[in-house]
C-alpha cells in the first residue's frame, strides 16, 4: 500500500480502549444515542445554551468511558471543524442587527455574532458526536447498525462501497499525481490546472469501469440484488439503558427550554 | 463420463465490435488443469465470462452439467468459481470474513455452514490470520489468495482463474502457486505467465483472435517455440522446461474416478 494512502486515511478506525463498555455497545444504540445529542443541540437556539453545555458534558462522559485520549479526538475533529468554523466566523460581518463593533475595515454586528456562536457550538457538538461514533465503532458495524435501523439498503450499500473503494481511489490518485509530477508538472497558477481536470475525468472513467467489474464479480458469486448479512446484531439491556440515559439527560432539558 | 466444460461453436460479438469468439470448440474433463494462453485481445477473458453466464454467446455451451442460459444462472454461479484478475474488483466487503461468506450466503446456506466454509476456504489458502481485517490492508499477494478463498467457499466444481500471477512479486507468486497446487478442483487458468502454466497445468490451449489454435499437453505446447512466437507468446530467456519436475497427479485420478 502506498505511503500516501496510509497518510491520508490514518484517521479512520477505532481509538481508545477497544474493550471499553462504549466500544461494546450495539452499534444501533450508539447511532441513536449520539445522533439524538446532535439533533437536540442543533434544534436548540443560542439563548438555551445550557443545552449545549449538557450535550458536551454527555459527550465528555462517553469519551471518558471509551478511554479516548483528547489528542485522538482533536486529530480527527481538526479535519472537519475548521471548514465549518470559517463559515461561522464570516457571519458577524454579513448579518446585520443589534450593536455594531467597528474593527477598522470590517464591522461586526451583534446579531451575526450570536449566529456565529450558535453555529460554532452546534458544529462542535455534531462533529464530536460523529468522531466519537467513529472512534468507538468499526465502519462495518456502523453499516450493519444503519441497516438494522431500516435505513434504505441502497444508501447503506453506497456507503459501504464508498468506504471500501476510497482506499483504492486514493491510491490510484496518488499514482496519477506522481506520474504528473515526475513529468515536470508543477502548477503555479489556476491557468495551469488543466491536467488536474483531465486527471479527474480519467479517475471518473476508471472508477466507472471498476464499478462494472465489481458488479460482475458480485454476480459471479450469486448476487441477486440483496446483500446477505453474516453476523446478526444483538441489542441487550445495556444498549437500551445507554439510549435511555442519554435521552433522559438531554431531551427534558431541551423540552422545558431552560434559559439561564 | 461427463465433462466440466463442453463448448461447441461458441461465438460472441461485443456490441459494435468485431467478433471476440469465432467458434470455440473445447472439452475439459473432470480433474483437468487447463492453461488458456494467448496474447492480449485473444478472447481469453471473454471466454472466461461465458463459463458462468456473465456473457451469453451463440453456439452450445455446457458447464458443470448445466446448459448455460438465463434459466440456469443461479445454479451455474454456484458451480463455477471465477477469480478475477484484479482482487480489488473481487473483494468489496468491509472485512475478509464477510467477503468470503458473501458467496455461500447468496447460495442460501445456514450460518453455521457458512462459517465452516469460510474458515475452511481461508485455511486452504493459508489466510485464516487475516479473517477480520479489511481487504485494503492486505498485500497484493494476500488479496489474490483471499480472492481465491471467496470462490473456494462456494465449493465450485470448476475454478476459473484470470491471470492469477499478474502484479505479484516472486515470493507472492511462489506462495500462490503452492496454494493452487493443493486445490483439488478442475481448473482453467488464463495467463501470460508460461512458467506458471508449465508448473500448474497438464494441458495448454492457445487462443488467438477468438479461435483455438493449439491444444495439447502443456509441455509439448510450450516446447514449440515457433508456435509460441506466432502467437506473441514466449518463455523467459534461458527457461528450461525440462527442469520443472512435475509432481505425481494422483489428485486428478481421484477426481476423475469420483465423476466417472
Amino acid at each position: 500500500m502506498s505511503g500516501l494512502c496510509n497518510h491520508s486515511l490514518e484517521l479512520t478506525g477505532l481509538a481508545g480502549a477497544p474493550d471499553s463498555r462504549a466500544h461494546h455497545l450495539d452499534p444501533r444504540a450508539k447511532i441513536v444515542g449520539l445522533l439524538s445529542i446532535t439533533i437536540v443541540a442543533v434544534s436548540a437556539p443560542l439563548e438555551f445554551w445550557p443545552v449545549y453545555a449538557v450535550c458536551l458534558a454527555v459527550l465528555g462522559a462517553y469519551a471518558a468511558v471509551a478511554r479516548v485520549r483528547p489528542r485522538d479526538v482533536w486529530r480527527r475533529v481538526r479535519v472537519v471543524l475548521p471548514l465549518v468554523l470559517v463559515v461561522g466566523a464570516l457571519v458577524p460581518f454579513v448579518r446585520k442587527g443589534g450593536a455594531a463593533y467597528d474593527l477598522g475595515l470590517l464591522t461586526a454586528h451583534a446579531a451575526g455574532l450570536e449566529v456565529c456562536l450558535a453555529v460554532s457550538a452546534k458544529a462542535i457538538i455534531g462533529t464530536l458526536s460523529a468522531a466519537l461514533l467513529g472512534m468507538t465503532t468499526t465502519f462495518p458495524a456502523v453499516l450493519r447498525g444503519l441497516e438494522a435501523l431500516r435505513v434504505p439498503r441502497l444508501f447503506v450499500l453506497i456507503a459501504a462501497f464508498m468506504y471500501r473503494y476510497l482506499f483504492v481511489i486514493v491510491e490510484e490518485m496518488g499514482r496519477m499525481r506522481a506520474a504528473l509530477v515526475s513529468r515536470g508538472y508543477n502548477p503555479r497558477n489556476a491557468l495551469q490546472a488543466g491536467p488536474m481536470g483531465r486527471m479527474a475525468t480519467a479517475m471518473f472513467l476508471r472508477t466507472f469501469s471498476r464499478g462494472e467489474r465489481v458488479y460482475h464479480a458480485m454476480l459471479a458469486r450469486g448476487y441477486d440484488g440483496t446483500m446477505p448479512q453474516l453476523v446478526p446484531l444483538s441489542f441487550g439491556r445495556v444498549d437500551a439503558g445507554f439510549i435511555a440515559a442519554v435521552l433522559l439527560v438531554i431531551v427534558p432539558l431541551r423540552l422545558i427550554e431552560v434559559a439561564p | 463420463m461427463t465433462c466440466v466444460v463442453d463448448a461447441r461453436e461458441l461465438r460472441y460479438r461485443y456490441p459494435g465490435h468485431h467478433e471476440a469468439l469465432c467458434g470455440i470448440d473445447l472439452r475439459v474433463e473432470h480433474g483437468e488443469r487447463v492453461a488458456l494462453l494467448g496474447p492480449n485481445g485473444a478472447g481469453k477473458t471473454t471466454f472466461m465470462m461465458h463459463l458462468n453466464g456473465l456473457l451469453l454467446g451463440e453456439g452450445e455451451l455446457e458447464v458443470a452439467g448445466l446448459r448455460v442460459g438465463k434459466d440456469t444462472l443461479k445454479a451455474l454461479r454456484a458451480s463455477v468459481g471465477v477469480v478475477f484478475q484484479d482482487p480489488d474488483d473481487q473483494l468489496f466487503m468491509p472485512t475478509v470474513r464477510e467477503d468470503v461468506a458473501f458467496g455461500p450466503l447468496n447460495m442460501g446456506l445456514d450460518h453455521s455452514e457458512v462459517s465452516k466454509r469460510t474458515e475452511q476456504a481461508l485455511g486452504k489458502v493459508r489466510m485464516m490470520h487475516v479473517v477480520d481485517r479489511p481487504p485494503y490492508q492486505l498485500s497484493m499477494g494476500e488479496r489474490r489468495r483471499v480472492a481465491i478463498a471467496t470462490v473456494l467457499a462456494m465449493e465450485p466444481s470448476l475454478l476459473v482463474l484470470d491471470e492469477p500471477s499478474a502484479n505479484l512479486d516472486p515470493r507472492a507468486r511462489r506462495e500462490l502457486l503452492e496454494v493452487l497446487e493443493t486445490i483439488d478442483r478442475t481448473m482453467i487458468v488464463t495467463t501470460h505467465d508460461l512458467p506458471l502454466a508449465a508448473e500448474l497445468c497438464e494441458r495448454a490451449v492457445i487462443l488467438a483472435a477468438g479461435r483455438i489454435v493449439a491444444d495439447g499437453p502443456c509441455h509439448d505446447v510450450l516446447a514449440d517455440t515457433e508456435l509460441l512466437m506466432a502467437h506473441d507468446l514466449e518463455l523467459p530467456a534461458g527457461f528450461d522446461l525440462g527442469a520443472i519436475r512435475r509432481r505425481p497427479r494422483e489428485r486428478s485420478a481421484a477426481i476423475v474416478h469420483e465423476h466417472a
